[in-house]
């Protein structure tokens, strides 16, 4: 039955699997059979061979956090002597920067500052967009949550007020694993699985779109990836707001938890197996910031088909020690090199004009 | 099971039949290979083969790497190694040097040195039959991987003597292998682009027949992704096994994957991911002869190498303390992996870690 899916990737995708099949295939299927299997889906979907990517930089506004993750390096607890939050001149100088390098948006996270108030993110929002034509994604689930604590008013409230001061789009970070006996455990302090799940079901109803993630290798078993796969194909089935599933590596570096990094085998094995089970996702992001440019390659034969962000800046993965750069040209070659049509996108998905 | 429908539709179901039947693939074949668009699918191929000859082992060494001297008069121009005399940055170590270097790992259980450098203009035979001797001297037991064949052409040049006389010298002064560097691509092309003043790629298999007719075991290498096409590669392969028909003597093969920082190859960026692991697999299935693949981490990357145990490779290279040639040349992979390092990824790979000497024997640590 499996070599049959793996030669028709238009009858995998039609055929959804059940909890216990994917926990089958996850568990047993070999390596490349899998791969092969993801790939068929992936070229089913995605039958012109393009590989999209975005141009775009990474800004977090603060690394003050209350959350206290083990698995951060990035954060600072409030009173620390690291502490920052970026003024408005050091915003502008970022996004002039982006812009200049073909840049189409920002994305804009940041720690759960104790003391910011919420009109203080929509004094950012609306200081951007009055003054430059940039898509802005930004604060994640967890951070909305900690808004509508801090400013003691429902989520979406929130959601609504930073849509009015320009917020385009949302970013799916902070689901890391989206089951709470594993939050419980990594990030006690942030929002549970369904509170995560639930501010995407209201950004999606307000009209906003949103990524999702997960970041694994800590201190979940492989049966709650699975977990955290259906529950997003459960709320992709009732809103289709999700733009792009996007998978990473924990980086144990600097962090809390001690244990070694998961391998990139392991890493395509979960990229596979998300293909395959998130038929409802159009876009999967490869991540080469975690994995390198050579694994993120080979992860477009892996069920991939976006090459994520030129990410001019990006400061989370690089605290933990893992330290890749690539061109907006070493993007293109790589993308060319591995058979596929590279092609610049929106955060939506929709192709930029000369992106080709 | 092999999916035979699923290969016939990419073009290659005649080739994968003879794989199976342990038929061996011509020069046709093996670019159909190479122009295969489904890596997986040839990763796949490479990995059953590899299963049949090694099931779940991938081996490793734990060694050290020793350059004596990056002065060189050949000039090539995809090396960041070497250095013309009068550059102020070569460096010349003198015996004292190397036997510091060696005395400085006295207390690791390495089982393998591996010694090159570039071709000196002056240095005797004399100097490299110290070097063997003296190591010989200190560690008994370890052996001695040194020099490759276009060194071993340069002292009998320098020396005015027949390569062959240069390789008994050098043996009796306890030289054990010979490493498979200086192959390059054997293309007379390529080497009229790329390193005119090196030895040829005839020059290099007359030497390692040479060197196996005394009993010498060698590695051979071929450095890809620079100018050279798929047919050049096969070709490289096919003149290896060829060779290997003939004498058996070769122990390993290493594509080594080009470096292009600090080198003078313009136009070329460096094979990406998904070469290195074609290159990976089509070696596998084109090599029928020669029992070991390596997935040298130095140049793909530890991540990389990892991913293709799975992909033909079956040994992970080793502990390499000190490596210059291709970090100088902007490999950005680490400098070193201890035992247990080297162990632990390719268990989190899926294989069973074995250590090796040279020869591939296996090694109680």
């Amino acid at each position: 039955m499996l070599l049959e899916r793996r030669r028709d990737g238009n009858r995998i995708a039609a055929e959804r699997l059940s909890f216990e099949e994917a926990r089958a295939l996850y568990r047993d299927a070999d390596f490349h059979e899998l791969g092969g299997m993801a790939h068929a889906v992936r070229l089913a979907k995605h039958p012109e061979h393009f590989v999209s990517y975005v141009v775009d930089r990474n800004i977090n506004y603060s690394n003050v956090c209350v959350c206290g993750c083990r698995f951060c390096a990035f954060y600072r607890p409030p009173g620390h002597e690291d502490g920052y939050v970026l003024s408005k001149e050091q915003l502008s100088q970022k996004i002039e920067e982006t812009l200049a390098l073909g840049g189409t948006q920002i994305l804009m996270q940041g720690g759960h500052h104790p003391d910011l108030r919420l009109s203080f993110y929509e004094d950012m929002l609306h200081f951007i967009k009055s003054r430059y034509p940039i898509h802005i994604h930004a604060f994640s689930p967890p951070e909305i949550i900690h808004f509508s604590k801090i400013e003691g008013t429902d989520i979406a409230t929130v959601i609504a007020r930073l849509r009015a001061a320009g917020l385009d789009s949302i970013p799916g970070g902070g689901a890391e694993i989206l089951v709470d006996s594993v939050r419980q455990k990594v990030s006690p302090n942030k929002c549970s699985a369904a509170e995560w799940l639930g501010v995407m079901e209201e950004a999606h109803r307000q009209g906003l779109r949103t990524t999702a993630t997960m970041m694994f290798g800590h201190e979940e078993e492989p049966e709650h990836r699975l977990e955290h796969l259906f529950a997003l194909r459960d709320l992709q089935d009732s809103t289709g707001g999700f733009t792009a599933f996007i998978p990473w590596a924990f980086q144990p570096q600097n962090t809390g938890i001690r244990r070694s990094p998961e391998t990139p085998v392991s890493y395509l094995r979960l990229l596979a197996i998300s293909r395959l089970v998130l038929d409802n996702f159009y876009n999967i992001q490869a991540s080469w910031v975690t994995m390198g440019p050579k694994v993120a390659q080979v992860a477009l034969h892996f069920g991939a088909n976006d090459f994520g962000s030129t990410m001019i800046e990006e400061n989370v993965v690089a605290a933990a020690g893992v330290h890749f750069r690539m061109s907006v040209r070493e993007i293109r070659r790589v993308i060319e090199a591995a058979g596929f049509r590279p092609r610049q996108r929106t955060m939506a998905y929709r192709w930029v004009e000369g992106g080709e | 099971m092999m999916d035979f429908e699923g290969y016939e539709k990419l073009g290659i179901g005649d080739i994968v039949r003879k794989v199976v039947a342990s038929d061996r693939l011509n020069m046709e074949e093996g670019e159909r290979l190479f122009a295969c668009p489904d890596v997986v699918a040839l990763g796949s191929l490479a990995h059953w083969v590899r299963t049949r000859l090694h099931g779940k082992t991938a081996y490793y060494v734990v060694n050290q790497h020793i350059n004596y001297s990056n002065i060189c008069v050949n000039g090539c121009r995809f090396c960041a190694f070497g250095r013309k005399k009068d550059d102020p940055l070569t460096f010349q170590l003198s015996l004292e040097d190397i036997l510091e270097k060696v005395r400085e790992r006295r207390q690791d259980s390495i089982t393998e040195i591996h010694i090159v450098g570039g071709c000196h203009p002056e240095l005797p035979l004399s100097y490299y039959e110290s070097i063997l001797r003296s190591i010989k001297a200190q560690r008994p037991a370890v052996y001695i991987k040194a020099f490759t064949a276009v060194e071993i052409a340069h002292f009998a040049r320098l020396e005015g003597i027949s390569p062959r006389e240069v390789l008994l010298r050098l043996q009796s002064a306890g030289l054990n292998m010979l490493p498979g560097g200086g192959a390059e691509v054997f293309s007379s092309r390529i080497r009229k682009l790329l390193c005119p003043e090196k030895l040829d790629g005839q020059g290099w298999l007359d030497i390692m027949r040479d060197a196996h007719g005394l009993g010498i075991r060698t590695n051979a290498t071929m450095l890809y992704g620079h100018l050279e096409t798929p047919r050049e590669r096969i070709e490289h392969m096919l003149a290896l096994r060829r060779l290997q028909d003939e004498t058996g003597g070769f122990v390993c093969f290493i594509p080594l994957s080009f470096q292009p920082t600090n080198t003078k190859v313009n136009g070329s960026g460096g094979p990406t991911g998904v070469e290195d692991l074609k290159t990976m697999a089509v070696s596998r299935l084109m090599l029928d002869n020669f029992p070991h693949i390596k997935a040298y981490w130095v140049m793909l990357t530890v991540k990389l190498a990892q991913v293709a145990l799975l992909f033909g490779a079956d040994d992970f290279d080793g502990t390499v303390v000190e490596e210059k040639i291709g970090h100088m040349a902007g490999a950005e992979s680490e400098q070193a992996l201890t035992r247990d390092e080297l162990k632990r990824v390719i268990r989190e790979a899926g294989f069973d870690p074995v250590e090796r000497n040279c020869f591939f024997e296996k090694v109680e640590p």
